[in-house]
C-alpha cells in the first residue's frame, strides 16, 4: 500500500514536468493531494509520545515550503505591493523553516544522549 | 535539460525527502536522520526556487532569508524547553502567515481568470492562513500566560457569531472568486478569517491546549497545500497534505486520551456538574504532611512512581526531579514515570521536559503499562498532575471527565500528591483522589517540595 502510493506519487510528479511546474492541472494537483494525503496517514501509523513534539516541530518546518512562493513573489519584480508582500513571506517562512529544524534537532538530541 | 526540468527534478526530490522525513520522525531510531532528511529536502526545494526564470532580483529575497534565519535560530537555541509549547504554536502561526501573504502577492502579481481553481485556491489560502496565523498567535500568548489572555474573553453567542463569521467569509470568498481584480476583497476575506482565528481559539485553554496545538499544526500545512493549489506547485501540495495528515493524526490520539470528540473539544465548553459533589464535602478528610514524613516512606519502598504534570512545567522542576530520580535510585529504589498523553500544554510535553533532565527514555511509561504496575508500587508521587489522575473520571459518569483515561495512582500503597493548593484543575472539578485514605498531600510549590523532599530523604 505505501509503496503503491509513493510509487504514485512519483509518476505524477514526473508528469507534473511536462507542464514545465508552472500551472498542474486541476485534476492532476487534486490527484497529488488526495494521494499525498493517503502517504501521510500510511507512513504515520504509531507515533511514541516521546515523539510527538518533535513530530509537530519537524513536519511544521516541512510546511514552511510556502517559502518557495515566496521567493518568486518577493524576487518577480512585479510591483512595490508583491514585492513587499513576497519579501515579508520570505522572512515568516524562513523562521518557520530554520526555526523548526533547528529547535527539532536539539529537542531530538537530547533524547538521544542518554539512551 | 533545461532550467524547468531541472527545477521540477529537484522539488520531486524533495517531495521525496520530506515523506521519508516525516516516515523518519516517527520512530525514536530515526528520527534525527529524519529531520536532516527533511531539512535536506528544503534546502534543495530553496535553491531549486532561486535558479527560476521568473526571480528578476535577489536584494529582497537575500533580505527575507537572512532576517528569517537569523530570527528562527535565535528563536531555536534560545527557547527554554519548558516554553516549547509556545514556540511550536508560533511556527505554526508563521506558516500560515506565509500562506496568506504568498497568495496576496500572487493575486496582484498574475491575477487569475475568475471562477479559475487558482482562485479559488487563492481564497482558501486567505481563509486557512489568516485562521492557523491568528489562532497561533492567541495560542502563543495563551500559553505565554499574558495577563490579558489568562482567561478567555467572555461574550455571549459564541457559536453563532463564529457561525455568522464564517458565512461572511464565504460570501467574500465566493464574490472575490468571480472578481479577480478587486484585490480588496481577498483582503476582506483575510480581515474576517483572522477574527475568525481568534473567535475559535479564544475559549479553549488548559487542558485543551494539546489538541488545538496539534489542529494548527495541521492548519499549517494545510495553508501550505492550498499556496500549492495556488501557485499550481506539486512539492507544495504533497508536503502540505502530508503534514496536515500528521497533524490530525496526532490531534486523534490527543482527544482519545480525553475520551472527547473534536467537535467537544473546540465547540463544547467544560461544565462541572450541578449535581457533583460539594468542595468542601469531598475534601473533608485530606491530609496533609511534611517532607519528614514523606520521606520515611523510601525507607521501605521498593518502587516509587512519579506523575508529572502541567505544574512541574510551571515550577521549572524537571532538574531537581531528575536529582531525587537519582537519589532513589542509589537506594535501590526502583523510580518510572507515568506519562499521561495530554499531561502539560502540547503533545508530547512532559517527554521534552524529562529528556532536558536527562532522565532515561525507558523510564517513561505510558498509560496502560504504568496502569498495570501501579498496584505493584509503594509510592506513586503526583507533581503537579491534577485531572489526569482523577478517579471521577472511572466512577462518576456525570462528570465532566467522564471516560477519560485516567492513571489510576490511587491503586498504588501510598500517593504523596505535591500541589500548592486543593484549586482544581482545568475541568474545575474537585479529585477525590486528595481525600482519599492512602494520600498524603504535600502543600508546595513543585520544585521546592522535591528539594525539601531530597535533602529530608538525606538526613533520614
Amino acid at each position: 500500500m505505501l509503496n503503491n502510493c509513493f510509487l504514485l506519487a512519483e509518476q505524477i510528479n514526473e508528469v507534473a514536468e511536462v507542464t514545465q511546474g508552472s500551472q498542474l492541472p486541476l485534476a492532476l494537483a487534486l490527484t497529488i493531494f488526495v494521494l499525498a494525503i493517503f502517504v501521510g496517514f500510511e507512513i504515520i501509523t504509531k507515533v511514541p509520545p516521546t515523539l510527538h513534539t518533535p513530530l509537530m516541530s519537524g513536519s511544521n518546518a516541512i510546511s514552511g515550503i510556502t517559502i518557495v512562493g515566496a521567493i518568486i513573489a518577493a524576487g518577480a519584480g512585479h510591483s512595490g505591493l508583491a514585492t513587499l508582500l513576497g519579501t515579508i513571506a520570505v522572512v515568516l517562512a524562513t523562521i518557520n523553516v530554520v526555526g523548526g529544524f533547528l529547535v527539532t534537532n536539539r529537542m531530538l538530541h537530547m533524547f538521544k544522549r542518554k539512551s | 535539460m533545461d532550467r524547468g526540468t531541472v527545477i521540477t527534478l529537484a522539488y520531486l526530490l524533495a517531495s521525496v525527502l520530506f515523506i521519508l522525513g516525516i516516515k523518519g520522525l516517527t520512530h525514536p531510531r530515526t528520527a534525527v536522520r529524519g529531520n536532516l532528511l527533511g531539512a535536506l529536502g528544503m534546502l534543495i526545494a530553496i535553491v531549486a526556487t532561486l535558479i527560476h526564470w521568473s526571480i528578476i532580483e535577489y536584494h529582497w529575497i537575500i533580505l527575507g532569508l537572512v532576517v528569517g534565519a537569523v530570527i528562527g535560530a535565535v528563536l531555536a537555541l534560545k527557547v527554554k524547553m519548558t516554553a516549547m509549547p509556545q514556540m511550536v504554536a508560533l511556527l505554526n502561526g508563521f506558516g500560515g502567515g506565509a500562506s496568506v501573504l504568498v497568495a496576496g502577492a500572487e493575486l496582484t502579481r498574475t491575477p487569475p481568470a475568475p471562477y479559475s481553481d487558482a482562485l479559488i485556491a487563492t481564497y482558501a489560502s486567505a481563509v486557512i492562513g489568516a485562521v492557523t496565523f491568528w489562532g497561533s498567535l492567541l495560542a502563543f500568548a495563551k500559553l505565554e500566560e499574558y495577563r490579558a489572555f489568562r482567561q478567555p474573553i467572555r461574550y455571549p453567542l459564541l457559536q453563532p457569531i463564529n457561525a455568522v463569521l464564517g458565512l461572511l467569509a464565504l460570501a467574500l470568498c465566493v464574490i472575490g472568486i468571480g472578481q479577480p481584480q478587486y484585490i480588496g476583497l481577498y483582503w476582506g476575506v483575510v480581515a474576517i478569517a483572522s477574527v475568525l482565528g481568534l473567535t475559535l481559539v479564544n475559549p479553549i485553554g488548559g487542558a485543551d491546549m494539546p489538541v488545538v496545538i496539534a489542529l494548527l499544526n495541521s492548519y499549517s500545512g494545510l495553508a501550505a497545500a492550498a499556496t500549492g493549489f495556488v501557485l499550481g506547485n506539486a512539492v507544495l501540495i504533497i508536503s502540505g497534505s502530508s503534514v496536515g495528515a500528521s497533524g490530525i493524526i496526532l490531534t486523534n490520539i490527543m482527544c482519545k486520551a480525553m475520551n472527547r470528540s473534536m467537535t467537544n473539544v473546540l465547540f463544547g465548553v467544560l461544565q462541572a456538574d450541578e449535581g457533583a459533589a460539594k468542595q468542601d464535602d469531598v475534601y473533608r478528610n485530606v491530609k496533609g504532611a511534611a517532607a519528614e514524613e514523606i520521606a520515611m516512606l523510601f525507607d521501605t519502598a521498593r518502587r516509587v512512581v512519579i506523575v508529572p504534570g502541567y505544574g512541574m512545567a510551571v515550577a521549572q522542576a524537571q532538574h531537581a526531579v531528575r536529582d531525587l530520580y537519582q537519589l532513589l535510585e542509589s537506594r535501590g529504589i526502583e523510580v518510572l514515570f507515568g506519562i499521561h498523553p495530554v499531561a502539560g500544554r502540547m503533545p508530547g510535553h512532559m517527554n521534552v521536559l524529562l529528556a532536558e533532565a536527562e532522565i532515561p527514555y525507558d523510564k517513561l511509561k505510558e498509560l496502560d503499562e504504568i496502569n498495570s504496575i501501579l498496584s505493584e508500587t509503594d509510592v506513586a508521587i503526583v507533581l503537579g498532575a491534577n485531572d489526569v489522575v482523577n478517579p471521577l473520571a472511572k466512577t462518576d459518569p456525570k462528570s465532566p471527565i467522564a471516560g477519560m483515561p485516567i492513571i489510576e495512582v490511587d491503586k498504588a500503597k501510598t500517593v504523596v500528591v505535591i500541589k500548592r493548593s486543593l484549586s482544581p484543575g482545568f475541568a474545575n472539578i474537585p479529585n477525590p483522589l486528595f481525600a482519599a485514605d492512602n494520600t498524603l498531600m504535600f502543600f508546595a510549590d513543585g520544585k521546592r517540595a522535591v528539594l525539601d523532599l531530597i535533602a529530608a530523604i538525606k538526613e533520614s
